[in-house]
C-alpha cells in the first residue's frame, strides 16, 4: 500500500522531532518497501540460499532488467501512469535482434546494430500509443495494457504466419520452423549471446571499491561546492549519508578481498551496468531540460499546462515513445544477457515485473523516481529468487513459492492501483466539498 | 454516403471490419467446401457455454462500473462450488444445482466485497478490475494447492494439491446439453444449453424493467443525476457487481458440464477479456449494453473464432494451430481499444 501523496508537496510537513518519531514516520512513509525488505530479509534466512548465490544472480538480475524497469520512469512523470505498453518496446528489440541474428552479425556490433534497428520500430509505437492514449485520457493504464496484448497478437502474426511465407520471404532454418513458415517457439542468440556483459567483467570487491571511489569523489566535490538549492541540513545529512556508505562499501569490498570467501569469484558485468547507469543519469538530466519540465507540468495539471502555453498531446506522445525506445534497448541487454529469445513469451510479462519492481520500491501511480527503482529492483528480484526455496523449506513445496511470488506481483498491482484511484476520489470529493 | 457515413458511425468501424471479416470467412469456408453444418453446430455449442460470460457483462455496464474485467472472481466461486459437486460424489442435475447453489452465496459475497472496492476508486474501474482479478487467480493457485478437498478425482495422485484439469465425464458431462435434445436432419439442437443460455437471459431482461433494475440504469447513466434523485449510488453499484459475479459463477458450471473439464489454476486469468470483448462486439458501448448486445456478441465472437480455424487450415501452409489464437488476441483486444478510445477523447 503505498503511502505517497498524490502530488508531492513542496514543503513536507514538519517532520515530528525525536529519533523514535522521526524512524516512525520514515517507516510509515515506506510501508511498502519496508514490507518487502522484511519478507526478503525472512525469505532468504527461510531459504537457506548461499548469500553468495543469491548475490551473484541478483547481480545479473538486475544489470539485465535495469533498463526495463527505467523505461517507466518518464510516462509516471507525464502523469500516464505506468506504461504497460513497454511490452511494445520490448517487441521492437525483439524484431531487431531477430534481424540481427538472421544477418549473422554477433558479439557487440550485432547488438549494437539491434540497438540502432530497434530505434524506428520504437519511435513508430512510441507515437502510435501516445497517440492512443491522448484519446483515451483518465484511462491511460487499461489502454496501455490492452494495446501490450493487442500488438501482441499483431506480433504473432508476423512471426507465426508471415515470416517465411509469401509476405516475407526469409530461408533461414536456424531461425524458421522445418515447414519455412513461422519463426520457431524458441531462438538461440548465441551469436549476441553475453556481448555486452563480457565487454567488461569485474571482479565483485573490485567493482565495490571502485564504486566506492567514485561516490568519495561525487559526494565530496558536492560538499566543496557552494550550496545552491534544497534546505541546507537535508543537503548535509544527504551528504553524509553517501560518504558514510562509500565508507563502508570500501571497508566490506576490502575484507572480502583479505578473506578466500567465493565473493571474490563473482564477476560484475561492468559495461552492461554502466549502460544501466547512462539511463538513470539521461532519466534524471531530463528533468532539467525544458521538455522534462513539459512532462513534469502535464503531468501535475494538463489544463494549466495547455493554459501556459505547452503543446500537451504532444508532450505525452514524446513520453511515450522515449519510454517505448528505453524498453527496447532494455529488452536487448535481457536477451543478451539470457542467450536465448522465447520468440512469442519473452514480451508478455516484462511491462508486469517491471511495474510490481517498480511499486516495491515505494514508487506509486504519480510518482516514481530512479532510487525507488534501484531499491524495488533488488527487493523484488530477491524475493524472486528466494520464493521456490523459501516456499519448499516452510510448506514442503517450491510451487507454493512460485505461485506466491505471482501473487506478490499482481497483488502490489493491485492494491496501488486501488490506492492510488482512492486517494484520488477522495480529493476529489474533498474538493467539491470546500 | 451521408448516410453511410453515418451508418458507420453508429455501428462503429471496428464492429463492420469485423462483420466483413466474418463473412469472407464465410465465403471463403463455403469456396473450399468445408462442411458448414458442423462448424454451426459447434458455434452453437460455444456461443451457449460462453454466453453466461457474457451476460454476466450487462448488470456491471447498466450500473455504471463498466465491463466487468473481474469476471474471474465469479468464475473461481462457482470453480469451488463445482468441486465441492465431485468431491460429495454428486452426479447428473443434483451435482449441477449443488454446484450452482453452493456458488452462488459466496459469489454474491465476493461481489458485494468487490462492489464495495469498487465504489472507492470510481473512474478507474477497469484497470483495477483487472488486477484484483489477476490477484485472486493467482491466491487461488495456492489455494487449490492447500484446499482440503479429498476425492481421488480432484488430487493428484501422488504430490500436493488439486490436478490442473479435472475430468467430470463420470459426473455430470454434457447433463445440460443432453437434456430434452433433437435431432433435425443431423443437426443437434441442445434444449437444455439453450434454456440455461436464454432463461437467465429472460431473468435479466425482466430485472431490468423491473423498479431496481431501472434505477439501477438510472445509476450507471448519470451518477449525479442519480444522486439528486435520492438513489443510493453506491447500493445499485454493488448490487450490479454481486449479480455479475453470481452469473460469472453459473456461467462457469454451464462451461464446464459441456467443455467435460474443470480447469484450475491460470484458466480463469483470461476469461474476463473475452467476455468484455463478446459484449463489445455485440454492440454495446463500456457505459451501454442491452441483451440483444449479449446474444448478438456472443454469436459473432464464437463464430469468428470457429470458422476461423478451418479456413485458415485451408490457406496457410505452416502451422495452424495459432491462427484461432492470433484472431481471438487480435479482434477482442481490438474491440476493447475501440470501446475505451470511444469514452475517452474530450478534453
Amino acid at each position: 500500500m503505498s503511502t505517497q501523496p498524490i502530488a508531492t508537496p513542496a514543503v513536507k510537513s514538519a517532520p515530528p522531532q525525536g529519533l523514535h518519531s522521526t524512524l516512525k514516520q520514515f517507516l510509515l512513509d515506506n510501508m511498502v518497501t519496508t514490507l518487502f525488505l522484511i519478507i526478503c530479509a525472512l525469505g532468504l534466512w527461510v531459504s537457506g540460499l548461499p548469500l553468495t548465490f543469491v548475490i551473484s544472480d541478483l547481480i545479473h538480475r538486475i544489470s539485465r532488467n535495469g533498463v526495463l524497469i527505467l523505461a517507466l520512469l518518464i510516462p509516471v512523470m507525464a502523469g500516464m501512469g505506468l506504461n504497460f505498453a513497454i511490452t511494445l518496446g520490448a517487441m521492437a528489440g525483439q524484431l531487431a535482434i531477430l534481424m540481427v541474428v538472421h544477418w549473422g552479425i554477433g558479439g557487440v556490433p550485432g547488438v549494437a546494430l539491434a540497438a540502432v534497428l530497434s530505434i524506428p520500430m520504437a519511435v513508430l509505437f512510441g507515437i502510435l500509443i501516445g497517440k492512443l492514449l491522448n484519446k483515451t485520457r483518465g484511462q491511460e493504464m487499461i489502454t496501455s495494457m490492452i494495446t501490450g496484448m493487442f500488438a501482441s497478437g499483431l506480433y504473432m502474426l508476423l512471426l507465426m504466419v508471415m515470416v517465411g511465407s509469401a509476405v516475407i520471404p526469409i530461408v533461414n532454418p536456424e531461425i524458421l520452423l522445418g515447414t519455412g513458415v513461422g519463426v520457431k517457439d524458441t531462438v538461440d542468440l548465441a551469436i549476441v549471446s553475453r556481448a555486452i556483459d563480457n565487454l567488461w567483467s569485474v571482479s565483485l570487491p573490485i567493482t565495490g571499491l571502485a564504486s566506492a571511489a567514485l561516490m568519495l569523489l561525487y559526494y565530496g566535490s558536492k560538499l566543496l561546492a557552494k550550496q545552491t538549492t534544497g534546505p541546507a541540513q537535508a543537503r548535509r545529512s544527504g551528504i553524509k549519508l553517501g560518504l558514510i556508505a562509500a565508507v563502508a562499501i570500501a571497508a566490506v569490498s576490502g575484507w572480502i578481498m583479505t578473506t578466500d570467501s567465493l565473493l571474490n569469484m563473482v564477476t560484475v558485468p561492468v559495461a552492461t551496468f554502466a549502460l544501466v547507469a547512462l539511463v538513470a543519469i539521461f532519466n534524471l538530466f531530463i528533468i532539467t531540460t525544458k521538455i522534462g519540465q513539459d512532462f513534469r507540468a502535464v503531468g501535475q495539471d494538463q489544463h494549466i499546462a495547455k493554459v501556459s502555453g505547452i503543446n500537451v498531446d504532444r508532450t505525452r506522445i514524446i513520453a511515450m515513445t522515449i519510454s517505448t525506445v528505453i524498453a527496447a534497448w532494455g529488452q536487448l541487454l535481457m536477451l543478451q544477457n539470457l542467450g536465448n529469445l522465447r520468440t512469442y513469451g519473452a514480451h508478455e510479462a516484462v511491462g508486469m515485473f517491471a511495474i510490481a519492481a517498480l511499486l516495491i520500491g515505494g514508487a506509486s501511480v504519480s510518482r516514481a523516481t530512479v532510487g525507488q527503482a534501484l531499491i524495488g529492483m533488488v527487493l523484488f528480484h530477491t524475493m524472486f529468487l528466494v520464493s521456490p526455496q523459501a516456499g519448499k523449506a516452510l510448506l514442503g513445496d517450491a510451487q507454493l513459492g512460485e505461485f506466491f511470488r505471482a501473487f506478490v506481483a499482481y497483488g502490489v498491482i493491485a492494491a496501488s492501483l486501488a490506492m492510488h484511484a482512492w486517494k484520488r476520489t477522495m480529493a476529489t470529493r474533498k474538493r467539491l466539498l470546500s | 454516403m451521408e448516410k453511410l457515413r453515418t451508418i458507420v458511425k453508429e455501428v462503429g468501424l471496428p464492429r463492420i471490419i469485423i462483420m466483413a471479416f466474418l463473412a469472407l470467412l464465410i465465403v471463403l469456408a463455403a469456396a473450399y467446401r468445408i462442411p458448414l453444418v458442423p462448424l454451426l453446430g459447434a458455434v452453437m455449442t460455444r456461443t451457449l457455454i460462453n454466453g453466461l460470460f457474457v451476460l454476466a457483462m450487462l448488470p456491471a455496464i447498466v450500473s455504471g462500473i463498466g465491463p466487468n474485467f473481474g469476471l474471474p472472481l465469479g468464475i473461481l466461486a462457482g470453480l469451488i462450488g463445482l468441486l465441492l459437486a465431485v468431491e460429495w460424489n454428486l452426479t447428473g442435475f443434483t451435482a449441477i444445482f449443488v454446484a450452482m447453489l453452493t456458488s452462488t452465496p459466496l459469489a454474491i459475497v465476493v461481489g458485494a466485497a468487490y462492489g464495495w472496492l469498487l465504489n472507492k476508486v470510481k473512474g478507474s474501474e477497469m484497470m483495477v478490475a483487472t488486477y484484483v482479478g489477476f490477484s485472486f487467480v493467482s491466491l487461488m493457485n495456492i489455494g487449490w494447492t492447500l484446499l482440503p478437498y479429498r476425492s481421488p478425482v480432484l488430487r493428484w495422485p501422488i504430490g500436493r494439491g488439486l490436478r490442473v484439469t479435472i475430468t467430470v465425464a463420470d459426473f455430470f458431462q454434457g447433463v445440460l446439453d443432453g437434456f430434452w435434445d433433437f435431432s433435425v436432419g443431423g443437426f443437434v439442437i441442445p434444449t437444455g444449453l439453450i434454456l440455461a443460455f436464454l432463461i437467465p437471459c429472460g431473468i435479466v431482461w425482466l430485472f431490468m424493467r423491473s423498479k431496481t433494475g431501472l434505477a439501477m440504469k438510472a445509476v450507471g447513466d448519470s451518477r449525479q443525476f442519480a444522486e439528486a434523485s435520492g438513489l443510493n449510488v453506491d447500493r445499485y453499484r454493488i448490487l450490479g457487481a454481486v449479480l455479475s459475479t453470481v452469473i460469472g459463477a453459473i456461467g462457469i458450471v454451464v462451461f464446464s458440464q459441456s467443455f467435460g473439464f474443470i480447469q484450475l489454476y491460470e484458466a480463469p486469468m483470461f476469461m474476463g477479456f473475452a467476455a468484455v470483448a463478446a459484449i463489445l462486439i455485440g454492440g454495446a458501448s463500456v457505459r451501454r449494453a442491452s441483451i440483444s448486445n449479449v446474444i448478438v456478441g456472443a454469436i459473432l465472437m464464437q463464430a469468428l473464432l470457429v470458422i476461423a480455424l478451418p479456413v485458415a487450415g485451408k490457406i496457410i501452409v505452416g502451422g495452424i494451430g495459432g491462427v484461432a489464437e492470433i484472431t481471438r488476441i487480435i479482434v477482442s483486444n481490438g474491440i476493447i481499444l475501440y470501446a475505451l478510445a470511444q469514452v475517452g477523447g474530450g478534453d
